[in-house]
């Protein structure tokens, strides 16, 4: 069965825009796929589709078997707390917060008990490399490290899917670097599904897979000939 | 979301902006430090009027002329009325009248100054009989002596006066024997009444007794009295005495309905009542004033959490796709609202009721008056309870607005 399996998958705004025109593919658990595509192709809508962030006008969307419609309100919250977790490309962390009151976020709405909190967040910081920093101001971060702040915070409650929307879009290249190295350390070494949205060819090569869209259709799918791997050196 | 993580969780909120949580609340603080002080200073002037009350013996019982004033515009009629006179008090001291009453004695108010040598002091000349004031109050002269029934009956220029009054304007000389002024008429004085302060609304060192024909006489020339203040044998007997009191002026004035009664009666427990009634009635009206100053304060509460709201769209995005339910936002922000107005209610009875326990003491000390701070437990529990539903009533609808953001739009928003 796999993890998401999308068919003829539709998207009308409001206000007449179709951004998705029939979508259709399927993600395995464990997979590493880019979807790339020019700007205003639809691949934002698309991860919001898949990430239970948006609802979609037309088709079909299974995760993990189950019809996106048929979940309440009450378990797509949860499934997006327990199952998911979430890179943008804008960071969205709280500034007025430490990096471990940042990390902690999710924990809050989760069932994972008050005395192993601590505990999980701590080991999250440390696997991004930033447990010199855990008391921070998230204010007080470079970009990179900010972004690290809101991968540890995606990975803090061991999700089943990690949604990358242009994680490395505001990074200088080296620090872009260390993002991906974590990213693909996320799905090589802990098995976590990754879902990553890029403009970038040479960043969605991390992916073992590549959807292409251009115009709310689903242009090409290719498996990544020469794909590249993460130096390795953080996930542990 | 458990209950404690979101309670941490609005707590947070609230200390990433303390000096706009504080502006915020501003109103409620305002709000509930006026219900605070209202009400203490409420209680204070309760309680001092009560022990002045009490001063008078619980066997007094007044009687006034005219109608029983339901309100400040029947005031008038009363001041003006000339309906008690000496044929009054001559059948209410009759035994057989009134058997349970022990002294009649009538009180006339004289507007005006009394002077000695140049001397002036605006002193309370009452009309009256020195020796029923001396004995209702147990204060006797420590110089020279009351004058009695010889002259009153002599319409006497004789006056007994307050220490304060002695020593305004004859200094350190002795008073006793010498003529002061009231009204172009010279009384004598003498006797002088030690230092006592206030007793039962009555502040002896500023009084002038002189006796009430002479007064009538030759300073108001009027042949009636201000009121007769009488006393029954024993507090037991008070309702019997005011039923006898009713029905022997009636006979004289010629009256058999009892709505056409030209006097009326007040016993110490109705003068209680009307003071308590009064304050009651001064304390509500009070109270909806603030109420509305309240809703004022909630409306600013509202309006700086929709501000809030609006600020952190982003931060509410975020929460919703890292697995916050509208519930959790709801809660969040509903809380965030309660905590703040708590907090102001905390914050307005702290200051009401230090304001209130320093004005206390300004009064007491400023013009010596027996007044006690009083902490008004009730307030401070009304103070909790309307500033918390405030905040729950004016913090739905922003906490409900960012609740129903849609998470997509929310992380969209510049």
């Amino acid at each position: 069965m796999p993890l998401f399996e999308l068919s003829h998958i539709e998207k009308k705004y409001p206000d007449g825009t179709h951004a998705l025109r029939g979508i259709s593919f399927s993600i395995e658990k464990g997979d590493f796929v880019s979807i790339m595509g020019p700007s205003g192709s639809g691949k934002s809508t698309l991860l919001h589709i898949l990430g239970f962030l948006d609802d979609y006008t037309a088709g079909e969307f299974l995760f993990e078997g189950k019809r996106y419609r048929d979940y309440t309100p009450d378990e797509i919250a949860q499934v997006r707390n327990e199952k998911m977790g979430f890179i943008f490309q804008s960071f969205n962390l709280l500034s007025r917060a430490t990096v471990f009151d940042n990390v902690m976020l999710p924990l809050l709405y989760s069932k994972v008990p008050q005395n192993e909190r601590k505990e999980t967040v701590l080991s999250a910081i440390e696997s991004v490399g930033l447990s010199h920093r855990i008391e921070h101001m998230s204010s007080q971060l470079s970009g990179g490290e900010r972004q690290r702040v809101a991968i540890a915070r995606a990975l803090v409650n061991n999700p089943n899917v990690i949604f990358a929307d242009e994680p490395t879009g505001n990074l200088d290249s080296k620090s872009g670097e260390v993002i991906m190295d974590i990213i693909c350390d996320l799905n090589k070494k802990k098995n976590h599904t990754v879902i990553l949205i890029t403009h970038e060819t040479y960043t969605a090569e991390y992916a073992e897979r590549i959807i292409t869209i251009r115009d709310g259709l689903l242009e090409k799918e290719v498996a990544v000939e020469n794909r590249k791997f993460g130096s390795g050196s953080f996930i542990k | 979301m458990k209950l404690q993580d979101s309670l941490k969780t609005s707590i947070r909120g609230l200390q990433s902006n303390i000096s706009r949580s504080l502006l915020t609340i501003l109103g409620i603080v305002i709000g509930i430090t006026a219900i605070i002080l209202m009400m203490s200073m409420g209680k204070g002037a309760e309680n001092l009027i009560l022990n002045e009350i009490a001063g008078l013996g619980a066997e007094t019982v007044v009687i006034r002329p005219g109608k029983e004033p339901s309100g400040p515009t029947d005031l008038g009629d009363t001041l003006f009325a000339t309906s008690l006179k000496s044929r009054d008090l001559d059948a209410l001291r009759k035994k057989s009248n009134v058997p349970h009453l022990i002294t009649a004695s009538p009180v006339l108010l004289v507007p005006g100054t009394v002077s000695f040598e140049g001397e002036t002091y605006r002193a309370t000349v009452m009309g009256g009989e020195a020796e029923f004031f001396a004995n209702s109050f147990n204060i006797f002269p420590d110089r020279g002596a009351l004058f009695g029934e010889l002259e009153i009956r002599q319409n006497a220029s004789v006056a007994v006066i307050g220490d304060k009054v002695a020593t305004e304007l004859f200094g350190l000389s002795d008073p006793l024997g010498e003529f002061i002024r009231v009204k172009d008429r010279k009384f004598r004085i003498v006797g002088i009444f030690p230092a006592t302060g206030q007793v039962a609304f009555l502040n002896f060192d500023e009084m002038v007794i002189i006796p009430y024909t002479t007064a009538q006489q030759y300073l108001l020339g009027i042949d009636y009295f201000h009121e007769i203040i009488t006393k029954a044998d024993s507090p037991e007997s008070v309702a019997r005495t005011v039923q006898d009191i009713e029905a022997t002026l009636r006979e004289v004035h010629g009256i058999e309905d009892p709505e056409d009664d030209d006097f009326y009666v007040a016993t110490q427990q109705g003068i209680v009542d009307q003071v308590q009634t009064i304050l009651g009635a001064l304390t509500v009206f009070l109270s909806s004033v603030v109420a509305i100053g309240l809703v004022v304060g909630g409306i600013g509460v509202m309006n700086i959490m929709l501000v809030s709201v609006t600020e952190r769209t982003r931060e509410i995005g975020l929460r919703k796709a890292i697995g916050a339910t509208n519930k959790d936002i709801l809660f969040q922000f509903l809380f965030e609202a309660v905590i703040l107005t708590a907090i102001g209610g905390v914050i307005g009875i702290v200051l009401g009721a230090s304001l209130s326990y320093i004005l206390s003491i300004v009064i007491s000390i400023g013009f010596g008056l027996n007044w006690g701070f009083v902490f008004p437990i009730f307030g401070a529990v009304l103070g909790i309870g309307m500033s918390t539903l405030v905040g729950l009533i004016f913090g739905i609808y922003p906490a409900r607005k960012a609740s129903l953001k849609s998470p997509i739009e929310a992380l969209r928003y510049e």
